[in-house]
């Protein structure tokens, strides 16, 4: 703060202090007027009596002066005056975050030497990953972490991008981005059509069967590049597996229709810059161990 | 000074009762407006584009700050939940602010970036759609209501006039910037860049 606004600050704050107290005293009353003990002035012949302000008032009202000057002398307030124990917000929570720090530092170490499998079942592990991802990651996948329509079911073992510790964890910090294209303009609307039939009838479901092998070669041209020849899908690309019955955006013949003509694009925020690594390796246990 | 005199002369009483109220404003208030942290903006702080202005009259219509806050404290269980503590330089251009005083919802000050723009949509349409305890009321209507972006330009120029840097090409493409989206859009875009500026890791 620039120091004429210090000044300022301070020359009004004490103006405020000496005026506080001379009010205060210069119009204590100790005694009751001697002539007729009113104020003197009448309204329809009510009459006010002039006491004296009780002392324990009087005397609250000193205290509360008493405690704003000490207040102004121990904490900041007096201007750019930073108070005798040089106390400041900021200071205060970087002391509790250091004492946080300083408190699981050990666990947090321990926990970091050893591999996600290793503490994936680890009662701890489990209570605290379970609190973070109530934190961080239910909002999407569920308190549960069965995720609901377009958020992924962390449960099921079945893996978009991989299931691995290290696969679950690079999800994590850094996030992740699936990329179905839309195949309306490309295949048409009959296209899209005979795609979704040849995806019914690998997963056993009714289909017109010369759809379904008009369908098949659309598949086989562009959906096995990512979702591989036999529809089993690659976690290296996000792109799921189509025939285990998992579906994240729904199965029906509609939804699977949607997903072809106007494309999926899922997104997976990273949490590099949120969590730290110690977090991100308790929050891959944790989801990992949702699954052993 | 006779009591009697200021008791009976108006006048004189709401004179007197200003110039004590005043003493706290001019103490409290009056330094803050010339000094350097509420005034100079943090490093990368822009003014909203036309579409994120839109979304933050659609967050100040629907009423969001009255259950969600944008400040967090710093007190370690709020910068454990919400991240880095709010600074008064990112709230430079924020007229009105909307630090809210009450959190029946989360913080909202960094939420940017926290969700995708899907999980924001869903959980606009329905909010239990994707936390199934939440209380949250759903705002179906804004996947129907077009911005009417006739304003937007009158709007950023309205702020430049308080202080906001919008340039004269901001003005001119405010509304072609803002055509033809739905007010969800512009309110999710609005979100996506809440305290994006200031990021720990935690």
């Amino acid at each position: 703060m620039a120091s004429f606004w210090s000044l300022w600050i301070i020359i009004l704050t004490s103006i405020t202090f000496v005026a506080m107290v001379w009010v205060l005293f210069a119009n204590r009353k100790r005694e009751q007027q001697p002539t007729d003990k009113t104020t003197g002035h009448e309204y329809d012949g009510i009459q006010e009596y002039d006491n004296p302000l009780p002392a324990w008032w009087f005397y609250m009202f000193v205290i509360t002066i008493v405690w704003g000057a000490a207040y102004l002398v121990i904490y900041p307030g007096m201007g750019n005056f930073p108070g005798i124990l040089g106390w400041t917000q900021i200071e205060q929570h970087d002391r509790e975050v250091a004492a946080a720090d300083e408190k699981f530092r050990a666990m947090r170490d321990r926990y970091m030497a050893l591999p996600v499998e290793e503490i994936a079942g680890d009662p701890a592990v489990r209570k605290m990953g379970m609190r973070m991802f109530s934190n961080n990651c239910a909002q999407c996948h569920g308190a549960d972490a069965k995720g609901s329509y377009g958020f992924p079911n962390l449960t099921d073992g079945d893996w978009i991008f991989g299931g691995t510790p290290d696969a679950i964890k690079a999800s994590i910090t850094q996030g992740r981005q699936a990329a179905m294209p839309a195949w309306g303009t490309v295949i048409g609307d009959q296209g899209v059509e005979e795609v979704t039939a040849y995806v019914m009838s690998i997963n056993g479901r009714e289909a017109d069967e010369a759809k379904v092998a008009a369908g098949e070669k659309h598949y086989q041209t562009y959906c096995a590049a990512c979702h591989a020849a036999d529809a089993t899908g690659n976690p290296a690309l996000g792109s799921p597996n189509l025939k285990n019955g998992i579906w994240l955006y729904g199965g029906n013949i509609e939804q699977v229709a949607h997903s072809i003509r106007a494309g999926r694009n899922g997104v997976m925020p990273a949490h590099e810059n949120l969590l730290s690594e110690d977090k991100i390796h308790i929050l891959t246990a944790y989801v990992y161990g949702l699954n052993q | 000074m006779k009591h009697e005199a200021i008791e009976k002369n108006v006048g004189l009483m709401i004179i007197l009762i200003i110039v004590s109220l005043l003493f706290g404003t001019l103490v409290e208030l009056v330094p803050l407006f010339f000094a350097k942290e509420t005034n100079e903006p943090i490093a990368g702080l822009k003014p909203l584009p036309a579409l994120e202005l839109e979304g933050r009259d659609i967050y100040v219509r629907e009423g969001c700050n009255t259950c969600h806050s944008q400040m967090i404290r710093p007190l370690r269980a709020e910068t454990e939940r919400y991240g880095h503590y709010s600074v008064a330089g990112e709230f430079v251009y924020d007229h009105p602010f909307l630090w809210g005083s009450k959190r029946t919802g989360p913080d909202l000050a960094r939420v940017g970036k926290r969700y995708s723009d899907d999980w924001h949509r869903a959980h606009m349409y329905n909010p239990r759609d994707v936390v199934p305890e939440s209380n949250m009321p759903a705002f179906p209507w804004l996947f129907d209501n077009d911005i009417d972006g006739s304003r937007t330009g009158t709007k950023m120029a309205g702020l430049r006039k308080v202080g906001v840097p919008y340039t004269d090409e901001d003005i001119a493409g405010a509304a072609g910037a803002v055509e033809g989206k739905k007010e969800i859009d512009a309110l999710v875009a609005y979100l996506q860049q809440l305290g994006t500026l200031l990021q720990s890791r935690r």
